[in-house]
């Protein structure tokens, strides 16, 4: 059985029909990307999976138990963690402090060690621990939602535009981070409008237009798939 | 001076009072000096006092706008209830520090009462929504309090909680009361800044009043966080409402309404969120009050509370401590 077995959902905004009967899977230790345009629906999915929206029908499993109705924090206590788009660090509270709270759900004995893991893998996080979280650059503040994320110790880490608002050479630092965690065996479900990039580190990818799977595939069949190289990576 | 005034004849008497009248007036300008200082200590220590309460007040108000953006009108009246639970233990010959720790404790589930029924189902209504309802259940309190217990002031049994004779410290003349407020004000206050700044509850009170979405995907469970916020803003509350009875004997139902409203001044003052704010403004609006009332402006002290309010508001909406006003996404 999958990992996240998303099945037939259905997402609403009020009257706005969001996301249209999707349903996709991850499995253990796979990365998997979501990609499309703006407004196709690619951050209501992960909201929806981590309990901050709600499905009209379907359902969501993870790790074999349904988390259809399961409210948001005990989802994150179950092992699945999202790094929201936009980043969505707490500015006023130190960088140590927004790791502590990344930690949250586990026992207080566990923060030491996980935030020595965190600062091994981002040691610029670690010179900066003191500094309030806001004053960080943004590839910084991609870095420091991600150490937070992953203070919980995440069965399955939910990346939604790690790229975002970044220059292209802190994407590259991004991604080689993405490649990194995936290589010491995280399961990565991946939102990016960025194509290139995100099916370049993917197992596989899923491709959404309007609320709607179009297409999938394994990531380098999907980068050399010629409508997806039209509509997405530019000719 | 002394070989002066032992002289005798009519040069004698000339002779004494060109030589006493200097040291004389040395001696009343320097009592006079004295009297000044003492006077200037007594009011900023009657300030202190005034404005401690106004400070744990006024946190209340400034933790839970921090964190849920309402203006709860009903905290005030909070205070009201906690005056009346004590004075009404004590009467009934319960021991008061039980009856204080019981008002206390009625203040907390109170508050945490009607932020279960009256605010919790408008949480994703829009905010005025919220600040109606806030109002209401301001008015419902002291007209409940008005049909229960009558209109008219009762006296507060103040001498059974804080004896009310007064120390001399350096000649001047301190109440016991006005002591034990201050000290137990600023301890309060020592704990609150522990808890917010250091404990993980306290973290997670800052996490959710910075972005509510984001501390639910770190698994915080911002239901449980916004009660505690209500029932730590209660528990000062409560504090401030004994100490406030002691320094003012006597409860009536709309006691908390003039406090309440001078409090959130502090607040807006100190900038409307910001814990360490709220306690600068309560102390700067105490000493404001009696600042006015001691150069003998006695009627202008709410107006000036009041004209402090659209001050700030016209000249730094965002108060000395709170930060931009910025729209959560």
């Amino acid at each position: 059985m999958s990992m996240l077995e998303v099945k037939n959902i259905n997402v609403y905004y009020g009257s706005i029909h969001a996301i249209k009967d999707i349903s996709f899977s991850v499995e253990q230790g796979e990365v998997v990307a979501l990609i499309g345009a703006n407004g196709a629906g690619k951050s209501t999915i992960l909201k929806t999976i981590s309990g901050l929206l709600r499905t009209k029908t379907g359902s969501i499993s993870f790790q074999n138990q349904s988390i259809t109705t399961t409210i948001p924090h005990k989802i994150v206590a179950q092992g699945l963690a999202h790094v929201p788009e936009g980043r969505r660090i707490f500015a006023q509270m130190s960088v140590e402090e927004n790791l502590e709270m990344g930690a949250y759900t586990r026992s207080n004995s566990e923060i030491a060690p996980g935030l020595e893991r965190v600062y091994e893998r981002f040691p610029r996080l670690k010179e900066r621990r003191r500094q309030t979280a806001g004053t960080l650059s943004g590839d910084e503040q991609q870095m420091l939602a991600m150490g937070r994320a992953l203070m919980s110790r995440p069965t399955l880490l939910m990346l939604d535009e790690p790229s975002m608002g970044l220059a292209p050479i802190l994407v590259e630092e991004i991604f080689d981070i993405i490649r990194e965690l995936h290589k010491d065996g995280t399961t990565i479900l991946l939102v990016e409008q960025n194509a290139q990039m995100a099916l370049s580190v993917a197992d596989r990818g899923y491709v959404l237009e309007t609320g709607k799977i179009v297409l999938s595939g394994g990531g380098i069949q999907l980068l050399q798939d010629d409508a997806v190289r039209k509509a997405y990576l530019g000719g | 001076m002394g070989a002066a005034i032992r002289e005798k004849g009519d040069s004698g008497t000339h002779r004494v009072s060109i030589c006493v009248s200097p040291c004389i007036h040395l001696y009343y300008k320097y009592r006079k000096g004295r009297i000044y200082l003492m006077l200037i200590v007594s009011q900023l220590i009657n300030g202190l006092q005034l404005g401690s309460i106004y400070a744990l007040v006024a946190l209340g108000y400034s933790m839970v706008y921090g964190i849920i953006m309402l203006l709860n009108f009903a905290h005030g009246d909070i205070i009201m209830v906690g005056g009346y639970v004590a004075m009404l233990t004590i009467a009934a010959g319960v021991n008061p520090i039980f009856a204080v720790v019981l008002a206390i404790a009625a203040c907390m589930i109170l508050a945490v009462v009607i932020e279960k029924v009256a605010y919790t189902p408008l949480r994703s209504s829009p905010r005025i929504s919220l600040l109606i309802t806030a109002i209401g259940v301001s008015f419902l309190l002291e007209n409940l309090a008005q049909n229960i217990f009558g209109a008219n002031a009762q006296p507060f049994p103040n001498n059974k909680i804080i004896k009310t004779s007064s120390l001399n410290i350096g000649g001047v003349q301190i109440g016991v009361t006005a002591i034990v407020t201050i000290v137990v004000s600023v301890i309060s206050m020592v704990l609150l800044t522990f808890l917010v700044q250091k404990t993980k509850r306290g973290k997670a009170m800052r996490a959710v009043s910075e972005d509510m979405g984001a501390a639910q995907l770190m698994g915080i469970n911002v239901n449980n966080t916004i009660t505690f916020t209500f029932a730590v803003g209660s528990l000062l509350a409560g504090i401030g409402s004994i100490l406030y009875c002691c320094t003012y004997p006597q409860v009536s139902p709309t006691m908390g309404s003039m406090l309440g409203l001078k409090a959130f001044v502090a607040a807006v003052l100190g900038g409307i969120g910001s814990i360490p704010g709220a306690m600068i403004g309560g102390f700067a609006i105490g000493l404001a009050e009696v600042l006015v009332r001691a150069v003998g402006l006695s009627d202008w002290t709410d107006g000036v509370v009041f004209a402090i309010l659209i001050v700030v508001l016209l000249l730094r909406p965002t108060g000395l401590l709170g930060r931009p006003m910025t729209e959560k996404v």
